[in-house]
């Protein structure tokens, strides 16, 4: 079988993609989807899209800080917003999610503080925030190993009889990786309370998808036994049932769920990467027109409500939250050097004391006026 | 007041960028995060957001400009801010005088040259008062090379005779018997012979008194051949990948087959050595691993192989080195190479090598053993595969028959081109040669 013919069987009508909001911002009907939004009513998207402007704005803040020379290095969500307010819209405040470094919407809607969510990229802090404040864990860089961190704590949630789940984050980048498919086959068996959620960017740094799966990701769940689904990533109400119906099936006993959501990486990989050397401008174009957050105006629009208005006030309040990013950033103090023993071990560890002291002692070298301090 | 946008590290790890475009000019006004610039790193073209709302004032680098990473891109006068704390110029706290101590994992990484070092740290070697600084090795005036390095000087086969008290004597007195005559009953180096050569006053002393103070320094201007030289070895080595092999192997019996050889009718007159030898032995394994004579012709897309050995024999002459070649060695018998060689190295001495003798090399052997050198990592002449140095052959207790003799060896040391021969083949070349040293006997098999 050659690649086209895998790709062509990829694109075929049944692996389509389950879509609730078209990119015109048509509504399209799903009986097992729409079972799940009973609640999502107008104010409710319109809620959900204000989210998704201010993730965007983040993001775009965030970039702009990098090229002003705040931060060491950004990986941009942009275009990602359904995919990830979405599913993390649909959690419990009890459940834990693990997640990469790219999912800074989900960081925002699980109420990470904004600096927080910056330091590690400023190199402030060796870490972002306290897992256990919000429930989620800090990003992960080595890709995929935080599917294992999330089956670990489900199988342990599920020894403790609880009903909350745990949630891995990760892109059609880390379904390759050994520890991904170590997670998938723990998970099965152990009927873990874990949702594999795999955002399916495109791109594996400079890597495209079709090159790293010769059928849709979604599919490789059914060698594990794992229910998938596979959605619209850029389609926010897709992606809030679908973990909605995961998470569903978590808390009642029914174990893993893989969903793939299908969407699209618009910037590049890092600041320090240069997409157009690798891909179409054509194959951006083409993703623009599926933009997540213009079918929601769309859908909005079509629903009666004053689009204009609403979006330049959901941009208003996204500028804030940027101005007080930046403030945040700029004005940030340089970290305490022992700050960087801190959280390394739970207790403590003679070995590592004997290292903080003999760095206090070459701190000390510098003069008191050098940062010395602490 | 005047902010001053530095240019940041844009990527990971990046030095400079350098500016395609401005989208601003000088008194325009900008916004804050508007695009003001286009700037290619070594990893992608990037837009450059302006850190601050207000006027442009003054844009430092013209577009085609390569700016450092913390040097200043564009100044902007902002109405009534603060000096920020994340964007300030970076002449600022230079301009204090104070040690600018700089972020090192944001923005502008750690300076350069000017690393901030614990003050207490800094020893610097000063001599105590009234100690005499280590003098630096002064330049010693050195005996003046062999003319050329093919001439293998008569070494004895022995070590000068001598009596163990005349031998300290030596030794006390800095006189080296290998440079002596004696004067005794067949040859023995005497106590008066040693004493005479230890009065006249030696060449190096004289000139280690009037060597320049260690300060001092001498240019010497590089010449034509120098330039070529290095040139040549500057190609060579930063082209093709090197690798070098060496191998020590007992001559022992080569020795004595020259020895016979040269009180032969056939080799009358001529000078026969080991080089000889050894530019026979790689003639005839040049022939059977190809590899090793043949050329990269990386424009062409093609290998060249040679059908014949053009052999280059380096010779350090008085003007620089010099790598004559004989045509066709591979076609010559051990007599017709011993007269080449001797007319080659002879030419080169006198400065009248031709051309054509330096053009169209394909391998080249460098006699470093006249230097007293076991081994090195010769450089290969451009434009050909391999080369070939062999070390001075020195008696050495080596295992023989089961035992361990005093043998003479010596070191081949082969580098070769890795694009052209790979391990394996340079191995064989290496060991047929040595073969043929260890026991020329062999010879006859290649006949």
């Amino acid at each position: 079988m050659s690649r086209e013919d895998v790709l062509t069987a990829a694109d075929t009508a049944s692996s389509e993609p389950i879509q609730l909001v078209a990119p015109d911002g048509t509504r399209r009907r799903h009986a097992e989807f729409d079972a799940m939004l009973a609640d999502v009513n107008d104010d409710v998207v319109a809620d959900l899209y204000v989210d998704m402007v201010a993730v965007r704005r983040i993001d775009t803040e965030a970039t702009h800080l990098q090229r002003q020379g705040e931060l060491a290095l950004w990986p941009p969500l942009l275009g990602q917003e359904a995919a990830q307010v979405g599913s993390a819209r649909a959690l419990r405040e009890d459940d834990f999610v693990f997640t990469s470094y790219r999912e800074n919407g989900v960081a925002y809607c699980r109420g990470v503080d904004l600096e927080d969510m910056l330091t590690v990229w400023r190199g402030n802090a060796s870490s972002g925030w306290d897992p256990y404040g919000i429930n989620m864990a800090t990003p992960q860089i080595i890709i995929g190993a935080q599917t294992l961190h999330a089956t670990g704590y489900a199988m342990g949630v599920k020894l403790d009889g609880g009903d909350q789940a745990a949630v891995a984050y990760f892109g059609d980048g880390a379904i390759t990786q050994g520890d991904v498919n170590e997670a998938l086959g723990f998970a099965a068996s152990y009927q873990a309370p874990v949702v594999f959620f795999c955002q399916n960017n495109h791109w594996a740094i400079s890597e495209p998808v079709d090159l790293q799966s010769r059928v849709p990701i979604a599919q490789r769940a059914e060698g594990f036994g794992i229910p998938h689904l596979r959605i619209d990533g850029n389609d926010i109400l897709a992606a809030l049932a679908a973990t909605r119906i995961a998470l569903e099936r978590a808390r009642s006993g029914g174990g893993p769920t893989f969903i793939e959501a299908v969407t699209y990486r618009m910037g590049p990989h890092t600041t320090a990467d240069d997409p157009t050397r690798y891909r179409d401008q054509a194959e951006l174009d083409e993703w623009k027109e599926k933009d997540p957050l213009t079918r929601i105006e769309e859908y909005l629009h079509t629903r009666g409500m004053a689009v204009d208005g609403f979006r330049e006030a959901a941009q208003h309040r996204a500028d804030d939250v940027a101005e007080k990013l930046r403030r945040g950033i700029t004005t940030m103090a340089d970290p305490e050097w022992a700050a960087v023993f801190e959280n390394v071990y739970a207790e403590d560890h003679s070995w590592l004391n004997r290292q903080r002291e003999q760095y206090g002692r070459y701190q000390n070298l510098f003069g008191s006026d050098a940062g010395g301090e602490a | 007041m005047l902010k001053v946008f530095n240019l940041p590290d844009l990527g990971e790890g990046l030095t400079e960028s350098e500016v395609l475009t401005w989208k601003v000019s000088e008194g325009e006004t900008v916004a804050l995060n508007q695009v003001i610039a286009d700037v290619e790193t070594a990893k992608a073209v990037v837009e450059l957001p302006c850190p601050f709302a207000g006027v442009v004032a003054q844009i430092y680098a013209e577009p085609g400009t390569v700016v450092e990473v913390g040097k200043p891109m564009i100044a902007i006068e902002v109405e009534g801010a603060e000096p920020s704390a994340g964007a300030a110029p970076s002449g600022a706290a230079e301009a204090a005088g104070a040690p600018a101590r700089e972020p090192t994992l944001v923005g502008y990484g750690a300076a350069i040259e000017s690393g901030a070092r614990p003050a207490r740290r800094r020893r610097t070697a000063v001599p105590a008062a009234g100690e005499q600084p280590q003098s630096t090795p002064a330049p010693v005036a050195v005996a003046e090379p062999p003319a050329t390095e093919a001439e293998e000087p008569a070494r004895p086969v022995e070590r000068p005779r001598s009596t163990p008290p005349v031998r300290k004597l030596a030794r006390d007195l800095g006189v080296d018997l290998e440079a002596l005559a004696g004067t005794g009953p067949d040859g023995l180096i005497t106590r008066d012979d040693v004493q005479s050569a230890g009065a006249a006053p030696s060449a190096p002393e004289v000139e280690r008194g009037s060597a320049p103070s260690a300060a001092g320094e001498e240019r010497v201007r590089i010449t034509g051949m120098q330039k070529a030289m290095a040139s040549a070895m500057v190609e060579s080595a930063f082209t093709a990948p090197h690798a070098t092999e060496f191998l020590t192997v007992d001559v022992t019996e080569s020795m004595e087959l020259l020895e016979r050889l040269r009180a032969s009718r056939a080799f009358e007159g001529l000078k026969l050595t080991p080089l000889t030898l050894v530019a026979k032995a790689a003639c005839l394994w040049l022939a059977k691993t190809p590899e090793l004579n043949s050329k990269w012709d990386g424009e062409a897309g093609e290998i060249v192989r040679f059908r014949d050995v053009n052999l280059g024999i380096a010779a350090a002459t008085g003007r620089g080195l010099l790598v004559p070649n004989i045509k066709a060695a591979n076609r010559m018998d051990l007599a017709e190479l011993a007269a080449e060689m001797r007319g080659l190295v002879g030419r080169a001495r006198d400065g009248k090598t031709s051309p054509r003798e330096l053009a169209s090399g394909t391998f080249s052997i460098t006699n470093i053993g006249v230097f007293g050198i076991d081994a090195g990592t010769p450089i290969i002449n451009p434009g050909e595969a391999g080369i070939l140095a062999m070390g001075q052959v020195r008696s050495q207790p080596w295992e023989h028959r089961g035992a361990v003799a005093l043998r003479q060896v010596l070191t081949l040391s082969l580098s070769f081109d890795h694009r052209l021969v790979d391990g394996a083949q340079a191995s064989r070349f290496l060991a047929g040669i040595a073969g043929i040293l260890r026991d020329p006997a062999s010879l006859i098999t290649h006949v």
